[in-house]
């Protein structure tokens, strides 16, 4: 997984002004993603990893403040990219987003072949007939018989749904898929099915994901990194190997305690505790109300500590680790 | 509940809702007015008329309007022998009273009638009176003499001969010493007298009289052709339309809900019957019926009221509500009340109904005034209730008078005004309302 | 026509079962404008099992495969077509007014989606005294001691904190712990449990399934818990039954069924379920291809041998496997096992 990075996240910042006052969904989040890679963004709902998505896409709601920071695609800031701009050179052309497919990601009443088809007629002008011909490809590539291309939305069912959106963001080859949730309003057969289609893209492909989920056990099998998010920071950021094994946030490893488990005998351990209200974070680590492991340190922010082997920990019980640099 | 309470506080931050308010709470408080001030029975005597307003102009405009722009038309002056100095001398057998009213008419602008009013108290033979008009200066104009009955209205300014004398019509020539023929007529003012010689012809015979010199101008509002004072109509017909709209409004979205609710509910043929019902009434045209029940059986405001009611229920409206109760009965909650047991009634009433209140409030405040133009234009077509003024009866009046043809723009600005400040009161709350509870239409 | 719950394991005490499902279909009919047969729904396809008191067992099946419907028809919701819920001895479909509101209050039932389980517009005090005041709790004080009770016993302490909030300004983990104080006020003697925590958080999830396991444990509550998902039954539930196309295709307890599945649908739903893992990116897992059965027109034979990668043509593709139990107390229908 060398190379330099694909896509770069640097200290972005986004919030929401509310009736109550600014939601700092996002702050100040750093991540890079590689070609090639598939990089899991993990956090519970209002952790900040679904407004991160948004924020890559450009598809905020009305009452979101416009993101600090930069998005930087192949080392060039695309955040501060014209609306039109980004919409003809980056939005489906460099990056495209595949939505849970229960949420109103596909039109009712236009057939899925055209809707599959249109990203290709718009960023690429093809004429229908060659755009559908494509779309075949992706329905092929996806695994869903080209027959369904003419079939309405309602007359495929959730798996095929999903496949059909999947194919949407696929058409366009572009370099980067931002999968929000692909998977969680799915059967667990067909849930697995999907995730076989992205790992075969991936392999076939060399496509670079970005995975948005709640799902540990999801994100576990397609991501080669992990960066998991709490409270609209990321708290820990490593290897897949490295966090599903040896965890180093508290964080995550109460997140990993909870999880159900077939093959181990201890029951899940449930954490403790709220995350805290995002229109006014403490000052300091975030998570240190629900910390066992808390100490004084804990009420100042906590620094951005690398283990090695580009494994990033924002935590005080690390900062003073051998071979951590700050 | 709460979540209401927090939906009205933010009100305030819409200045066209607290506009609003502040029109409905001016409404509220004419209305309070008027039914305290004015009694229900006051009001209704005061409208049919007759000798309640003898003493009134006809078709007089506002006074404040005139005076708005400098203006000096004439007000209405009354001189009554009951304030007057009574001479009375014995006269071969009869009596001569001789009565002076006297009166200062101050104004700029001439008035608009002159009557005399004369009640005199005999057996069987009637007093004879003779009438002089004597003038700041002291000139004296025979007015002429007549015989009085029991009660007597002289028409001083309709008399024909008088005008031919005066070179102008009375009500101008009395008042004025220009002569006629040379320029425009103008007023002069002072102290004027109504000399009064009566012959009674019995011991107890007495004779009452009132001068009355109509103004141009009256009051608030003005007058109708009857003389009546318009502002009695302004004032009553605001309780009236309230009443009405308001009356209306909840009769129908209340019923509407819960038949909507309980078909919602129930589902199968009692759904499909109130929806086919509720297709046929559409299609029936309201304002025709009304007319229809108007024109063969009473135009109560009561009457009426029932029929908008009824007629309001089965309306598009429970397509509406259906629509948005549809996914409320699929609600988890819904299900959760049946399998804890509570009852059909229960659940239509506590547990559908209240769901989509929030939603209905706006729709339900646009709606009053919605019904008080019914009201009002029912009242129009000549529909209106028979014995109540209200703010449609005077537009009624008004137009059977072509009182826009005859410059009496008084007669329709004002119960228009008033009908286009109830829309505008209940609107502006009630867009704004919209804004809070239906939150889609709330751009960030 | 047999299934696998005719033979189900006999109750462990020897004592009669709480809850006796006997051959349960609940078919709906498809209606075209309201009034043509467009098709039936077999949404339960005779189901039968038991359920002693205290005892907890799971239902596990995908989205489609009955197992709402089934826990409708056991709250009394559906009526069923054909077939017997007999509850403590008593026949469901012959309980009217009065006994049917008192068979409600002695099964309580904890939904999806917890938000929508709490009507918006009222607060928790109030959403709380509604099954008391149904069930003619009126008087004030008696309603409060006993909304605090259930508000503390679910973990929502002090209870006052709780009581005058509106359902949005409380958290997931929060409403689904007042949808459950709401099961446990009537006091009842089973619990219904339909996918209770499939819409929260992972670390929430294992809260409220902890929950559950106490309230079941502390009042001997049988529970029955309805989940698609196979990994959150494990150390909550005595039994599982895995149900596809509308029937119960295989039960078993818990260890027994996961270290040993039979049928090929379980073995499959663990094959596709990992625990987190690095290695998972490696390596694609086996799934069985296709869609779950149509419940309106369902494959003859055994339901799952489209899908099957071991259905034998001619048997599975015709004939309805019978029940079997190749292992003590593993009751299965599969024409393969033996």
């Amino acid at each position: 997984m060398a190379g330099p990075p694909l896509l770069e996240i640097d200290d972005l910042r986004l919030g929401y002004a509310t009736e109550r006052g600014t939601v700092q969904a996002v702050d100040g989040v750093n991540l890079e993603l590689r070609r090639n890679e598939a990089l899991a963004v993990l956090g519970e709902s209002g952790c900040g990893k679904s407004s991160l998505a948004k924020a890559l896409l450009r598809t905020l709601p009305r009452n979101a403040y416009p993101p600090t920071g930069q998005v930087r695609l192949d080392g060039r800031d695309v955040l501060g990219l014209s609306e039109e701009r980004f919409r003809r050179e980056v939005r489906w052309v460099r990056i495209a987003l595949v939505m849970q497919a229960a949420m109103n990601a596909l039109n009712p009443v236009v057939r899925v072949g055209d809707q599959v088809a249109e990203p290709l007629r718009i960023h690429r002008g093809f004429s229908r007939r060659a755009a559908l011909q494509r779309a075949a490809e992706a329905f092929a590539e996806v695994g869903i018989a080209g027959a369904f291309l003419r079939r309405y939305p309602h007359e495929l069912s959730g798996g095929m749904r999903q496949r059909a959106v999947l194919a949407m963001a696929l058409v366009t080859e572009p370099d980067v898929v931002v999968l929000d949730e692909p998977t969680s309003a799915l059967d667990v057969l067909t849930q697995a099915a999907i995730m076989n289609v992205l790992k075969r893209i991936k392999q076939e492909r060399g496509i670079s994901f970005v995975l948005i989920t709640h799902d540990i056990a999801t994100s576990s099998e397609i991501a080669d990194r992990v960066a998991l998010m709490y409270a609209g920071q990321v708290v820990e950021e490593a290897s897949a190997q490295a966090f599903f094994t040896e965890p180093a946030h508290p964080y995550s490893q109460r997140l990993m305690a909870s999880v159900p488990r077939l093959d181990q005998d201890q029951p899940p351990a449930a954490i403790p505790g709220r995350p805290p209200n995002l229109l006014d974070p403490p000052h300091g680590c975030r998570f240190a109300d629900r910390c066992p492991e808390r100490f004084d340190r804990c009420s100042e922010p906590p620094p951005a500590t690398t283990l090695k082997g580009r494994h990033n920990v924002r935590c005080w019980l690390h900062s003073k680790s051998r071979g951590a640099t700050t | 509940m709460t979540s209401w309470l927090e939906g009205l506080a933010r009100l305030r931050k819409y200045p066209s809702a607290v506009a609003g308010l502040l029109l409905i709470a001016l409404l509220i408080a004419t209305a309070i007015y008027a039914v305290t001030a004015i009694p229900y029975s006051e009001a209704q005597k005061l409208w049919r008329g007759g000798d309640a307003w003898q003493d009134l102009p006809v078709n007089a405009g506002p006074a404040w309007i005139d005076r708005l722009h400098g203006g000096e038309a004439a007000r209405t002056v009354r001189a009554s022998s009951d304030d007057a100095t009574i001479r009375e001398d014995a006269f071969e057998g009869v009596r001569v009273q001789e009565t002076v009213l006297e009166l200062d008419f101050e104004y700029g602008g001439f008035p608009s009638e002159v009557n005399l009013f004369l009640n005199s108290d005999f057996e069987s033979r009637q007093p004879f009176v003779r009438l002089t008009w004597r003038t700041p200066d002291g000139e004296e104009l025979f007015l002429g003499a007549r015989r009085v009955g029991a009660t007597e209205r002289v028409s001083i300014s309709q008399d024909q001969r008088l005008e031919g004398r005066l070179g102008y019509p009375p009500q101008v020539g009395l008042f004025t010493d220009t002569p006629p023929g040379t320029s425009e007529p103008a007023v002069r003012q002072g102290t004027y007298e109504l000399v009064i010689e009566t012959v009674q012809f019995e011991e107890q015979a007495s004779l009452e009289a009132d001068l009355v010199i109509y103004g141009q101008v009256h009051g608030l509002f003005g007058t109708d052709h009857q003389r009546r004072d318009l502002t009695v109509a302004l004032l009553w017909g605001t309780p009236v339309a309230l009443a009405f709209g308001l009356l209306a409004a909840v009769g129908t979205t209340v019923t509407t809900l819960i038949i909507a609710a309980a078909g919602v509910w129930y589902g199968g043929w009692v759904d499909a019957t109130i929806q086919r019902l509720t297709e046929v009434n559409i299609i029936l045209p309201l304002l025709p019926i009304l007319v229809m029940i108007g024109t063969l059986y009473s135009t109560s405001i009561w009457l009426m009221l029932g029929v908008v009611v009824v007629l309001g229920i089965f309306s598009a409206g429970i397509k509406m509500y259906r629509a948005m109760l549809l996914p409320v009965r699929q609600s988890p909650y819904i299900e959760a009340a049946r399998a804890y047991g509570a009852s059909n009634a229960r659940i239509i009433l506590r547990y559908m109904v209240p769901r989509i209140l929030p939603v209905l409030i706006p729709t339900f405040v646009t709606l009053i005034p919605t019904y008080v133009f019914l009201e009002a234009s029912l009242a129009v077509l000549g529909l209106g209730d028979p014995v109540l003024p209200t703010w449609g009866k005077v537009l009624h009046d008004a137009q059977a008078q072509s009182a826009l043809y005859h410059g009496f723009y008084y007669w329709v600005i004002g119960p228009a005004a008033m009908l286009m400040v109830t829309g505008l009161g209940f609107a502006m709350l009630g867009f704004a309302l919209d804004r809070i509870f239906n939150p889609r239409l709330r751009s960030a | 026509m047999t299934s696998a719950a005719q033979t189900s394991p006999a109750p462990a005490s020897g004592q009669s079962s709480l809850l006796d499902v006997h051959r349960l279909r609940t078919h709906f009919e498809l209606r075209q404008w309201g009034f043509l047969r467009a098709g039936t729904v077999h949404a339960v396809d005779d189901v039968s099992f038991q359920l002693n008191a205290g005892e907890a067992v799971a239902i596990v099946g995908e989205s489609g495969c009955g197992k709402s419907s089934l826990a409708r028809t056991l709250l009394g919701l559906y009526r069923p077509t054909s077939g017997t819920v007999r509850f403590a001895g008593e026949s469901l479909s012959d309980l009217r007014g009065g006994a049917l509101k008192a068979y409600r209050a002695r099964v309580g039932y904890v939904q999806q989606d917890p938000y929508g389980a709490l009507p918006p517009f009222l607060d928790i005090r109030r959403i709380l005294a509604e099954p008391l005041i149904v069930h003619g709790i009126r008087n004030r004080q008696e309603q409060e001691r006993r909304i605090d009770a259930a508000l503390e016993e679910v973990g929502l302490t002090p209870a006052t904190d709780t009581r005058g909030k509106f359902p949005h300004q409380l958290s997931g983990g929060q409403q689904q712990r007042v949808v459950i104080a709401r099961a446990l006020l009537l006091r009842p003697s089973m619990l219904i449990a339909d996918e209770p925590v499939s819409m929260l958080d992972a670390s929430v999830r294992v809260e409220i399934l902890n929950l559950l396991h106490r309230v079941q444990q502390d009042h001997r509550l049988a529970l029955i818990y309805i989940t698609h998902d196979l990994s959150t039954v494990r150390h909550y539930v005595d039994r599982a039954m895995v149900m596809y196309g509308g029937k119960i295709v295989e039960q078993a307890p818990v260890e027994e069924l996961l270290r040993h599945p039979l049928h090929p649908y379980t073995e499959a739903l663990l094959g596709a379920l990992g625990d987190p893992d690095p290695q998972n990116a490696g390596r694609f897992r086996a799934v069985p291809g296709g869609e779950p059965p149509s419940l309106v027109t369902p494959p003859a034979g055994c339901r799952f041998h489209p899908r099957c990668p071991i259905a034998q043509k001619g048997l599975c593709d015709s004939r309805e496997p019978s029940t079997r139990t190749p292992r003590p107390n593993h009751p299965v229908d599969c024409w393969m096992r033996e």
